[in-house]
């Protein structure tokens, strides 16, 4: 009976008195959740795109990520200048996405969703070879300011300690809301974002009125390669360039499930949600299971808005027809 | 020419829902034994040395063979999503390792099924989200599984006997006198243990999905809400797919520790590997036994001969190789699902078909 009691305590009143005893800790936990969260809605965002415009359940944006962040430190290693070795991964991505359309995707047109999901995974393999193989697989460091990114941290006195912000993450939620603001509008205003929310909503409709289904193909896998790029950069300068960064791309899939698979503000509440939720838990929880939760507990939430939830927060609502 | 059934008829239902209706197809199912059992362990594979024929070739593609059956139980005749197969694997194999612990006089293949039947438990309990969810969602709900039980190899000590390495390995173990597992044993005799396995496991396999909880996977997979409106009884069906496929690919992952590695970690059951047996279902065919043969045999070969010929013979660097096996498979993929969608077994039902009619077109 004491030894429940204990539990009982440990789990549902040290954790929050911990919280109010050392609000620094609690503050500098919640911005670190807040910063991972947006670079997960970022990913997250990659697979919206995609899904969105062509219904192909994109697995291999993770390792987009993993590519776009290697080809672009290895560029600089050949001595490229930063700048322009940035646009040789955008130039790079931009030839990658025409070759998928024309040799994966337009072959597969009409085909189940899970066979074209399938064809991602294989996809993601070729990439994985045809990187580690040129780029070679050791973890290097991401050229933070060679692009001219700031470093160091800002620190905030507050409650009697200190919070850190580090200047990269700053950098990076800033440029990530700009992403999601441009993206919002090219996606409502221009031509090109018309087109394809015309092809989300029907691709025969789209055909009929003239919108060209291959290109759109094209450019919203250039689209994601962009947004694979941002977000490698930024994982990239947090931890290394390495493949191990594919399996935090894999977070974006509990994302997905919370956001809703086709809703871009669903992908950053979303990656918010999990990012947020998984830090605090890994603080203030994680020791009582003996640490490493992070790699599991993002799952664990996305089960528990299934249960309730099952097309997400901002997902379409899922109607069956027999 | 040869594979014809006129003349063959059938007089009873019973006959007509044989395991093999054809008489061509009992002999070439008692050929494909009598290689299997005899001319591999007597001769091996001619150009290739004897022991890795069978170490590196044979025993994992028989136990490989019996995860894929266990996948595609699922994925092809069920319809359920699964990324957690390393894992499950993993399960059977932690557990075996546990109850050989536990009862040290317990004989070791009950110890393999008893851990099969520890892994259906708890696949069954990582079933559940599919009673409310399906597809991609579902998808995303096993990687939970996937990354949970990974994180449980590492953290929970208990499942390794508290040593230092993390790993588990195998003891030796004998039966009739004959070491059949561990370091002394002999590839020979391990290879007779999996490939009996395998046998005994397709056999069930085929009639399961023959019989009637087979029949209401496949209603469930075809349209879960019309086989519910008819009678099936979502619960049961999902749940016993996961149950069924969990229990085979729980008995591969413990083979696979004690009868091939020998020792293992948390990296031979992790994500990567989910893949690969994914890939072999896919390549094989979705919802075909033959299938998981092919598919296990092409995914598993092709990538070890590519290695081994580039070692040998042209002397490439290992890590070269490595990269070109990982593109060649996902080259594989791809192709596949462009030329034909439902993988290799249906290649191989369009040549029967051919032959059956040759010379003739029609």
């Amino acid at each position: 009976m004491e030894a429940l009691i204990e539990i009982l305590y440990l789990i549902f009143v040290s954790p929050f008195a911990e919280m109010v005893a050392y609000p620094d800790l609690f503050f500098q936990g919640i911005w670190d959740g807040f910063v991972s969260g947006t670079l997960y809605g970022l990913i997250a965002l990659g697979f919206v795109l995609i899904f969105k415009a062509s219904g192909v359940f994109n697995f291999s944006q993770p390792i987009l990520v993993v590519l776009a962040a290697l080809s672009l430190v290895s560029f600089y290693k050949m001595g490229i200048p930063a700048w322009i070795s940035v646009i040789l991964v955008l130039v790079m991505f931009y030839v990658l996405a025409f070759l998928i359309e024309r040799l994966i995707l337009r072959k597969l047109v009409n085909q189940d969703g899970n066979i074209l999901f399938m064809s991602t995974i294989g996809l993601t393999f070729l990439i994985i070879g045809s990187a580690q193989w040129i780029f070679g697989g050791r973890p290097s460091a991401m050229i933070t300011d060679e692009l001219g990114l700031p470093n160091g941290s800002l620190e905030w006195p507050m409650f009697g300690g200190g919070v850190y912000f580090e200047m990269i993450d700053i950098s990076a939620a800033v440029i990530a809301s700009i992403m999601i603001v441009i993206l919002a509008l090219f996606f409502s205003k221009t031509k090109i974002g018309r087109g394809l929310r015309a092809v989300a909503d029907d691709h025969q409709a789209a055909l009929s009125v003239g919108i060209s289904l291959n290109q759109i193909w094209v450019i919203v896998w250039f689209v994601a390669g962009v947004v694979a790029l941002v977000t490698g950069i930024f994982w990239g300068a947090r931890s290394d360039v390495s493949f191990a960064l594919q399996i935090i791309g894999f977070k974006a899939l509990p994302v997905l499930i919370i956001g809703g698979f086709t809703s871009v503000p669903g992908a950053i509440i979303g990656g918010l949600i999990i990012g947020l939720g998984e830090k605090v838990f890994e603080i203030y929880w994680g020791p009582l299971l003996g640490s490493g939760v992070e790699g599991w507990f993002a799952y664990i939430i996305a089960l528990i808005f299934l249960l309730f939830r099952p097309q997400g927060l901002f997902g379409d609502k899922i109607i069956e027809r027999v | 020419m040869f594979y014809r059934e006129t003349g063959q008829f059938k007089s009873k239902y019973k006959e007509e829902l044989a395991a093999f209706p054809l008489f061509e197809d009992k002999i070439g199912i008692g050929i494909l034994l009598l290689l299997a059992y005899v001319a591999i362990p007597l001769f091996g594979i001619p150009g290739l040395s004897y022991e890795f024929t069978l170490s590196a070739i044979m025993i994992p593609v028989v136990i490989f063979t019996i995860t894929t059956l266990g996948l595609n139980i699922l994925l092809g005749f069920a319809g359920q999503i699964s990324l957690g197969t390393g894992a499950f694997m993993g399960v059977g194999a932690y557990s075996c390792y546990k109850l050989m612990t536990i009862f040290p006089d317990l004989n070791i293949l009950i110890c393999v099924i008893l851990s099969g039947l520890v892994t259906a438990f708890v696949g069954m309990l990582f079933g559940l989200p599919s009673l409310r969810i399906k597809g991609f969602y579902l998808m995303v709900a096993t990687l939970a599984a996937q990354f949970f039980l990974e994180w449980a190899f590492i953290r929970i000590p208990w499942l390794y006997n508290y040593n230092n390495s993390g790993g588990i390995e195998g003891p030796n173990k004998e039966m009739f006198g004959i070491i059949i597992s561990g370091p002394q044993s002999e590839a020979t005799t391990r290879y007779f243990v999996c490939l009996t396995f395998l046998v005994l496991l397709t056999w069930l396999a085929s009639n399961v999905i023959r019989g009637r909880i087979g029949r209401s996977w496949m209603m469930i997979r075809d349209m879960d809400i019309a086989a519910e409106l008819i009678g099936v009884r979502p619960l049961t069906a999902k749940l016993s797919a996961f149950a069924f496929s969990s229990f085979y690919v729980g008995i591969s992952g413990a083979l696979m520790v004690f009868f091939w590695l020998g020792a293992a970690e948390v990296e031979s059951f992790d994500i990567n590997h989910s893949f690969t047996y994914l890939f072999m279902v896919i390549i094989g065919g979705l919802g075909s036994i033959t299938g998981c043969y092919m598919g296990a045999i092409l995914v598993w070969v092709i990538p070890v001969l590519i290695k081994e010929i580039g070692k040998t013979s042209f002397g490439y660097d290992a890590f070269v190789m490595e990269n070109l096996s990982i593109i060649l498979l996902g080259f594989m993929i791809v192709v596949i699902l462009i030329v034909e969608p439902h993988g290799l077994a249906r290649l191989w039902q369009i040549a029967k078909q051919k032959l059956r009619m040759w010379p003739f077109p029609y």
